[in-house]
């Protein structure tokens, strides 16, 4: 029912409050391939002197990314979430300022639990990466909301 | 970061508050500090533009990275009593539970400070401090090299 023609990504991007206040926009979806970019926003920096964007938004770009591309496309999304079990980012130079950074994840494995995704986020080029990272996920987990706790 | 420097001469250089205030991306997160003793404590009330799962509902796990890696951050500028910001090299993240709809604390260890180099682990959770969210060990550069 949620084959990849149909469903919308983008939608589904904009439907989450983090990464709408983020400014996250979909760029390119595929099976295993997705590109997200978060534009430049003063609320990002991290170091105010020079407007380097905060490590923790391109965290943030970067778990979204993988995430999105970890998930089957076939996995029934009213009862079956994914979980992210670890991320690893490696940071290789600070963003420039006033410039979009992009995410391309690429979701190169997937087991009957577990996915394998690594994602690069640049700039100008890809291979001229802002940080590396890899990251796994844990498939069909419960999407079931919790419980209040009284 | 001259306002490190300001703060240093001023005899705030551990006034972590004043740090916060001067980041927008923690403003952004609403981050929060407590300082008890040395131990720096992190506090991440919580927010309906946090959410990464309406669902469940859950803390988006990249508003979860960001405040491991503020929190390791802040831990290092009081340690070093504000020497300059050290630049992030790589982060760890393991996702140990579901981050919910409720107040956040973190803390931090460093637990190697060399001359150039820092590794610190922090760890976040809700109402149980023994029962982690999440957890990260990171690497951090002190003195970036001037050529």
């Amino acid at each position: 029912m949620n084959s990849n023609d149909q469903y919308d990504y983008a939608e589904h991007l904009a439907q989450i409050p983090h990464s709408n206040a983020l400014g996250l926009k979909m760029l390119s979806f595929s099976d295993d391939k997705c590109e997200l970019s978060i534009p430049y926003a003063p609320h990002l920096v991290g170091d105010p002197e020079t407007g380097v964007v905060h490590g923790g938004a391109i965290t943030a770009l970067l778990d979204n990314a993988a995430g999105m591309v970890a998930r089957p496309v076939d996995m029934p999304r009213d009862t079956a979430s994914i979980a992210t079990l670890d991320m690893r980012i490696d940071y290789m130079c600070a963003a420039a300022p006033n410039q979009d950074i992009i995410a391309h994840a690429h979701c190169f494995k997937r087991t009957k639990n577990v996915a394998f995704v690594r994602a690069v986020a640049y700039q100008q080029n890809m291979d001229d990466p802002v940080a590396t990272c890899t990251a796994t996920f844990m498939l069909g987990t419960r999407n079931k909301a919790f419980a209040t706790t009284s | 970061m001259k306002f490190l420097e300001q703060l240093r001469n001023e005899g705030r250089g551990q006034d972590l508050e004043a740090i916060i205030n001067h980041i927008p991306y923690a403003k952004f997160l609403g981050l929060q500090v407590e300082q008890q003793g040395n131990e720096v404590i992190t506090v991440l009330p919580f927010q309906d533009h946090l959410v990464g799962n309406t669902t469940l509902p859950a803390i988006h796990g990249g508003a979860v990275g960001a405040m491991l890696e503020m929190t390791a951050l802040l831990q290092l500028l009081y340690d070093t009593q504000c020497q300059g910001l050290p630049k992030t090299i790589d982060v760890s993240i393991d996702y140990l539970r579901s981050a919910r709809g409720t107040t956040t604390y973190g803390r931090a260890i460093v637990t190697r400070r060399g001359r150039r180099i820092a590794n610190v682990r922090s760890e976040l959770w809700q109402e149980q401090r023994d029962k982690p969210v999440a957890a990260c060990h990171g690497h951090f550069l002190l003195k970036p090299a001037t050529s």
